[in-house]
């Protein structure tokens, strides 16, 4: 029998740090998620698996300090809330480029600006869509409970170092706070040295040795043919992730006339909002993405012909929407309901909205 | 007497270290980075520690360092180059790690990343090329532009009151509790190539010892950026240079 503990969302990503085997951790304090470095340092993993945690001097540091431990094969990681991923945004940029695995924790606030402290779905975009400078895209999980908060750390490395890119839990200021029992797992030893070798020869920072050329990890590539290239190959990444490694989740969706789409702390809302719609005798049904990027696109498609409508319900003025209507593409009315500044709507609320959206 | 029997390995006095590549340089003749690296390449090969050894290059002239110095290398966003060389440290502390810097990348867009990577006293060497100017832009002004020196944005002369102040930030450095070696150092003759590889070494051999960060500062010439040739670069730096950043030991415990 598994070990089930009660803990908080952003403790969880603490402990699911350390027990996946990551190497380092670097951050720099920031609300809702300080508690996951507070964590780690109470923890003291350095004197148990060896795993590295620094406080950096700033949002910039951490990433770069995430990108020079990426580059030597290692499982390393960072976290932080909107205002410090804005921050984040240029090495975002370099790590993709450079084809590193890692994995970015932003337990997202209201913004913009300095904004507010409490939850939000605002920077659906900037994980999304990009963020940082180029053509580029992460993977991009969205957690609705402390469970998944713990479970998305090894997952989140597992995809990172299959894509080689790098990987963000898109949590919120709410899943981030709640505290949930969370069933634990193993502990995974880390890495050895020899084991990174192995895997990573081809490109990692790990010395160099006689019998291989020098590995260089730089985005930089000024040969306009040799950068396209480049770029082809990234977006080759991001084709295979959509077949491979969409994740998303159905609520009553088999039957529904209606769907509503919701992520994060919103999903859980919207779950209540749904149960109660069919205790009222109507076809509704739940579509919660698991993965934000690559976005289930074709559950969607799939959906569309027997549906009258679908609603789109964030924590934001309507961002992942934009996403939705690009697959239903004109076919049923696709409307939307948000909530703004740290506001978290109830599920009556909810479903009194979607009741006048149809 | 014969060429062949004068070519011969007993009378060989130089060779070129084979951790320096036989890439051709893209630096313009007369432009100090190509002697630095070959000192660090030489360091490396006298110490044995190729296999141990990882550079972070950083955004300027020397972004293609890895060019150059046969050994793995990160590359570096502008001015992140400490935080790349304090991760790797702390995950690889049995590895040898430096960072090498410009004026511009160290102590402009970096100072945050280098004032907090020394003071933390990491265990890793920072070569720091100050040249006064932007190398890889085309000549603009650099922190440690000196007063009344024409760059491409102070076409008049940098003046203080416009400009600010040329910035001694090696002094700043040595002023830290976690750096255990600062030293100021040139590479325009064999004297001060000489020095300069001796107190490079010591900050390899300083990363081994848990003692924290060394500094080494050259005050170098751009002689394309200064729109000298480069035997005046060299006397110009002499002239003007020098007496502002002097050369020498600034810390040394």
């Amino acid at each position: 029998m598994a070990e089930k503990i009660l803990l908080k969302g952003n403790e969880a990503i603490a402990l699911g740090a350390i027990h996946c085997g990551c190497d380092g951790y670097f951050g720099y304090p920031i609300t809702p998620q300080s508690e996951i470095m507070e964590t780690l340092m109470e923890e003291k993993p350095w004197e148990t698996t060896g795993m590295v945690v620094l406080q950096a001097e700033s949002e910039t540091s951490s990433i770069n300090m995430v990108y020079g431990g990426a580059s030597c094969g290692k499982k390393v990681m960072t976290s932080s809330s909107s205002p410090g991923l804005s921050l984040m945004c240029e090495g975002l940029s370099y790590l993709a480029g450079a084809e590193l695995p890692c994995l970015v924790v932003n337990v997202v606030r209201g913004g913009p600006g300095l904004g507010t402290i409490q939850p939000g779905q605002g920077d659906y975009f900037q994980a999304c869509k990009g963020g940082g400078h180029g053509d580029y895209k992460m993977i991009v999980l969205a957690p609705s409970s402390a469970q998944e908060m713990y479970d998305f750390v090894g997952l989140g490395f597992d995809l990172a170092f299959k894509y080689r890119i790098p990987s963000m839990i898109l949590a919120d200021g709410v899943v981030g706070q709640m505290m949930e029992k969370v069933e634990l797992k193993p502990q995974q030893p880390r890495w050895t040295n020899e084991e990174i070798v192995k895997m990573s020869s081809d490109w990692a920072t790990t010395g160099k040795t006689p019998n291989r050329k020098q590995n260089v990890v730089t985005s930089l590539a000024l040969d306009a043919v040799v950068h396209e290239e480049l770029n082809h190959k990234l977006q080759q990444k991001y084709v295979q992730m959509e077949e491979e490694d969409v994740r998303f989740e159905t609520l009553h969706c088999e039957d529904a006339e209606h769907v509503i789409v919701a992520y994060g702390c919103m999903a859980r809302i919207c779950e209540s909002a749904v149960e109660q719609a069919r205790k009222e005798g109507i076809k509704l049904g739940l579509l919660r993405p698991i993965t934000l990027s690559p976005f289930p696109r074709k559950e969607i498609d799939r959906l569309v012909p027997q549906l009258k409508s679908m609603m789109s319900v964030e924590l934001s003025a309507g961002q992942m929407i934009e996403d939705v209507k690009l697959v239903v593409n004109g076919r049923i009315p696709v409307n939307f309901f948000g909530r703004l500044g740290g506001i978290v709507p109830s599920p009556e609320e909810v479903l009194e909205a979607f009741k006048k959206s149809i | 007497m014969d060429i062949k029997d004068i070519i011969k390995p007993e009378n060989r006095v130089y060779a070129k270290t084979p951790v320096l590549t036989s890439n051709v340089m893209h630096y313009c003749p007369g432009c100090s980075h190509g002697t630095v690296h070959k000192l660090i390449a030489e360091i490396v090969d006298e110490m044995g520690i190729q296999e141990q050894t990882i550079g972070i290059s950083p955004v300027g002239c020397a972004v293609f360092a890895y060019n150059y110095v046969d050994i793995d290398w990160q590359q570096a966003a502008h001015g992140r180059a400490p935080a790349l060389a304090t991760a790797t440290k702390r995950l690889h502390p049995e590895k040898y790690v430096f960072t090498y810097q410009g004026d511009g990348d160290l102590a402009s867009i970096g100072t945050a990343e280098i004032m907090h990577a020394c003071n933390r006293g990491e265990n890793i060497v920072v070569i720091f090329i100050n040249n006064a100017i932007y190398g890889m832009t085309g000549g603009q002004m650099a922190p440690t532009t000196l007063e009344g020196m024409v760059t491409a944005t102070t076409p008049y002369g940098r003046r203080a009151d416009l400009n600010g102040y040329p910035m001694k930030i090696t002094e700043l450095i040595a002023q830290l509790e976690g750096t255990c070696f600062v030293t100021r150092q040139s590479v325009q003759n064999p004297g001060s190539v000489r020095k300069a590889k001796k107190a490079i070494k010591k900050a390899f051999e300083n990363s081994m010892m848990n003692k924290g960060t060394s500094f080494v500062e050259i005050v170098s010439a751009c002689n394309s950026g200064w729109k000298l040739s480069p035997v005046k670069a060299n006397e110009w730096m002499e002239q003007n240079m020098f007496p502002f950043y002097q050369l020498g030991d600034i810390k040394d415990r």
